[in-house]
């Protein structure tokens, strides 16, 4: 009993909160975006896996790690035109067309790898992003080693948490997009385009979905894995809910799951197989499907969420 | 009828000094067949409110849409003045070249983001989406100053979803001042206020008028327009078929004009009162919290006459429409229909009770829009055995009654075959009062019959409601239409915020008082 308590106490436990909350401080900011905006964006499972080959390929390539971010960034845009371009204009089915993309995305992206590696066993390994080294940070007690152990990609998770606040709440920009999200008509009779803020918006929040994908093959890990996504951008979806599509509580939904998935991990090694492994597998997600049960009755979804919008029809 | 005036030969009047802010020549709109607009002249002068009269399909809502760049013109030209006076013509199909040009547009549905407050919604669009920030003191200011100028007062730091219809249409048209229009347009402004809330309207648009902003005011409200505008231009049929002063012209006038026949009056013979079928003592139904809840009502309905429940919607209306109609339950309190408990959430045993219901929303509520005619015609009685046998339908017969139903109400339709979301609203409505006064019901649940309906089918359902009162049938008349509340109720009871007052008797009964009430104040003090 001390023992399960005691993990809390290790630094080891919230750096690893911390690395498994990042990828879904990014999904979780892009769905909520494109949400926002009136489009549900189930590509998201898919795209991650785009954005984590996608940009692990790039780096493998000869491009800086950087430039895989930015590969990364891109190719999720581009899955992002597609999903906007068929649900906006278009106006089909956002749940079809994003499982679509997600079968779509995620073909390409094993497509392409078997292409580059046709004979390969093992995926080939390149130089992730290494942990930040601050001098003043390196010494605090208990906290410099938690954030001893992240990279500068994290740093751009949280940075990205407050730039969308701020975007959503205090510029034109976000206005417009949670207009568009609430009443499209609205955004029309003001002057302004529905297609076009609903598809940048979708393209702007695919773009961080890439960036989840990406910072498991380049900072995380080392190399990319079929399979490795492991639903990860579901997640993001019941997370988004559970954050009332505002970015700060995406933030502490992220690190909630995150704190969550460390501590049922070093739960299994403390009861040492007594209790089968899958029971502790399936805490974080018991958490979700509980805190969705809570939150989502009372949930204020965005009010045109899902509903296409046509021009001169109402 | 009436010859209508010519519009060539314009009344001479000393307004016609003022500029010309817009000209509309010749517009005509097709959508496949049918010509919406045919071949509009209308000129609309600085500081002059247009009233723009027409029912349903007459293409108001066209003529409309072609100002502000929902739809393009066919053929024809609009004409707008710019900030100088000179009149240029207004590239069409696009809301921003119209908003540009200095139009504005205060829809009958609002475009209003319920997330943002209404100081949001004001500059929603009014700066480069690139901007970092929206020049807050300044536009502040901008917008302190235009609630002073016009007296529309709203508060503008909640979001809006959370305030009165009445608030948010007063950030609707702050939202179209801001954007220094020179041309405004009003589609049925008034359907949604209480009389008082209607007046401090025509205070404002006057007020507006006499800066010389120009306001064409659409409504079917006859003796609003008449006391608010100063010339009157009737469409039917897509078809301008008047344009006169208002000065001189009567409601009787305009309504044929509109309708293009004459009106019949309603009838209201006394009746005599029978068995009460409806009593209410004390309920409540809904949770506490809850919105659109009723806290309580003491209500008793008899056989013959009609009760009139005035109120904006979402007081407490939607609930009492669904106790009466088994769809909810009352929480506390007695209510008893045709003589017997009904304590239970049961719509089958009300309708076998003898309630018939007019839902509030026939699209949503009162017809399934994929059925056709004649299994829409027996929704309520598809159990009986004249509509089955064994658990298979008649069709022979359920075709049969839906084709003598068709006959006796005037449903314009293909045939009882014809899926009835092909049907026009009023044509829609119609079906519905065949399946209810088929049944001869004893209690008669009428929830916004008429609305959105023209005149030609509002005078059919009025009709054919007082005829039901005639043959003994107690109506829970629920309307937002003080017209209509007056011309049809016995008596008439206020519900505001989930309590329903007295029902009292209409004659002698003051619309204001009523309207007062609907806003919240009691009778006694405003006696």
């Amino acid at each position: 009993m001390w023992a399960a308590l005691e993990i809390l106490t290790q630094a080891n436990f919230w750096a690893a909160t911390i690395r498994i909350a990042t990828p879904l401080i990014f999904g979780v900011l892009g769905a909520l975006l494109c949400e926002r905006a009136g489009v549900l964006n189930l590509g998201i499972e898919g795209i991650f896996v785009a954005g984590a080959m996608s940009g692990w390929l790039a780096v493998y390539l000869g491009l800086p790690l950087w430039g895989g971010v930015l590969v990364a960034a891109l190719v999720g845009a581009l899955f992002g035109l597609i999903h906007g371009v068929l649900t906006v204009p278009l106006g089909l089915s956002q749940h079809v067309t994003g499982i679509g993309v997600t079968l779509l995305a995620t073909s390409v992206a094993y497509f392409g790898y078997r292409v580059a590696f046709p004979n390969v066993a093992t995926p080939p390994r390149i130089e992730p992003f290494s942990p930040l080294d601050l001098p003043m940070l390196r010494d605090l007690p208990f906290v410099g080693p938690i954030l001893g152990q992240q990279t500068a990609f994290t740093v751009l998770a949280f940075a990205s948490v407050a730039v969308l606040a701020l975007v959503l709440a205090c510029t034109p920009l976000g206005l417009a997009i949670r207009a568009v999200g609430d009443n499209p008509e609205a955004v029309e009779a003001q002057g302004l385009s529905v297609v076009g803020l609903r598809i940048g918006a979708v393209m702007a929040g695919s773009a961080l979905m890439a960036l989840g994908g990406a910072f498991l093959t380049l900072s995380a890990f080392n190399a990319f894995y079929f399979g490795m996504i492991n639903g990860r951008g579901w997640v993001c979806i019941a997370l988004t809910v559970f954050a009332s599509w505002r970015p700060g509580k995406a933030l502490v939904g992220a690190l909630l799951f995150g704190a969550l998935d460390a501590y049922q991990l070093r739960l299994q090694t403390i009861t040492g197989g007594a209790v089968p492994s899958q029971i502790f597998l399936m805490l974080p997600y018991l958490f979700s499907i509980a805190a969705l049960v809570l939150v989502a009755r009372r949930a204020d979804y965005p009010r045109a969420l899902m509903k296409p919008y046509f021009k001169g029809q109402r | 009828m009436i010859a209508p005036t010519a519009p060539d030969q314009p009344d001479r009047t000393p307004h016609e000094t003022r500029p010309l802010v817009l000209s509309l020549a010749g517009v005509t709109k097709r959508f496949g067949n049918l010509v919406a607009n045919y071949a509009i002249d209308l000129d609309v002068r600085a500081g002059e409110i247009v009233a723009l009269l027409g029912e349903n399909g007459a293409g108001k809502t066209t003529l409309m849409s072609i100002l502000f760049g929902h739809y393009v013109a066919d053929e024809g030209t609009v004409h707008i003045a710019d900030a100088a006076g000179r009149l240029a013509p207004l590239p069409g199909g696009s809301a921003e070249a119209a908003l540009d040009a200095g139009i504005g547009m205060v829809h009958q549905h609002f475009t209003l983001a319920e997330n943002l407050t209404g100081f949001e919604n004001i500059v929603l669009g009014t700066v480069p989406l690139w901007r970092l920030g929206f020049g807050t003191a300044a536009a502040r200011a901008k917008v302190a100053r235009l609630m002073k100028e016009s007296g529309l007062e709203a508060d503008l730091d909640v979001p809006v979803g959370r305030l009165s219809v009445g608030e948010q249409q007063r950030i609707e048209i702050l939202k179209a001042l801001y954007r220094d229009v020179r041309v405004l347009i009003l589609d049925e402004p008034t359907a949604v206020l209480t009389p008082q809330e209607a007046d401090s309207l025509s205070a404002t648009v006057k007020t507006l008028a006499g800066k010389g902003l120009a306001v064409i005011f659409i409504s079917h409200k006859l003796h609003e327009v008449l006391a608010l505008c100063e010339r009157v231009v009737v469409l039917r049929g897509g078809a301008k078929v008047a344009d006169r002063p208002a000065a001189g012209a009567d409601r009787a006038m305009l309504a044929e004009l509109m309708v293009g026949r004459e009106i019949p009056a309603r009838e209201r013979t006394p009746s005599t009162l029978g068995a009460p079928v409806l009593r209410l003592v004390g309920v409540a139904v809904g949770a506490p919290g809850e919105r659109d809840r009723l806290e309580t009502a003491d209500l008793e309905l008899r056989g013959g006459e009609i009760i009139g429940i005035a109120g904006v919607s979402g007081n407490g209306q939607g609930s009492l429409a669904a106790l009466v109609a088994g769809l909810k339950a009352a929480r506390s309190g007695i209510c008893e229909i045709a003589g017997y408990p009904a304590t239970r959430t049961d719509p089958m045993t009300r309708i076998k009770a003898g309630v018939g219901r007019i839902p509030e929303d026939r699209h949503r509520d009162g017809t399934i829009g994929a059925l056709s005619v004649a299994e829409n015609h027996v929704l309520e009685t598809v159990g009986s055995s004249e509509n089955q046998r064994h658990g298979l339908l008649r069709r022979t017969a359920i075709r049969a009654r839906a084709a003598q139903a068709i006959r006796d109400y005037d449903i314009r339709c293909p045939g009882p075959d014809a899926p009835i979301r092909a049907l026009s609203g009023g044509n829609m409505q119609k079906v519905v009062l065949a399946r209810v006064l088929e049944r001869a019901p004893r209690l008669i649940l009428a929830h916004q019959p008429t609305r959105g309906l023209d005149i030609g089918a509002t005078t059919d359902v009025h009709r054919r409601l007082l005829a039901a009162r005639g043959r003994g049938a107690g109506i829970l008349l629920i309307s937002e239409d003080l017209d209509e509340l007056f011309a049809l109720s016995d008596r008439i009871a206020v519900i505001h915020a989930g309590h329903l007052s007295p029902a009292m008797e209409v004659a002698g009964l003051d619309v204001r008082i009523v309207g007062l009430m609907m806003a919240g104040h009691t009778a006694e003090e405003d006696a």
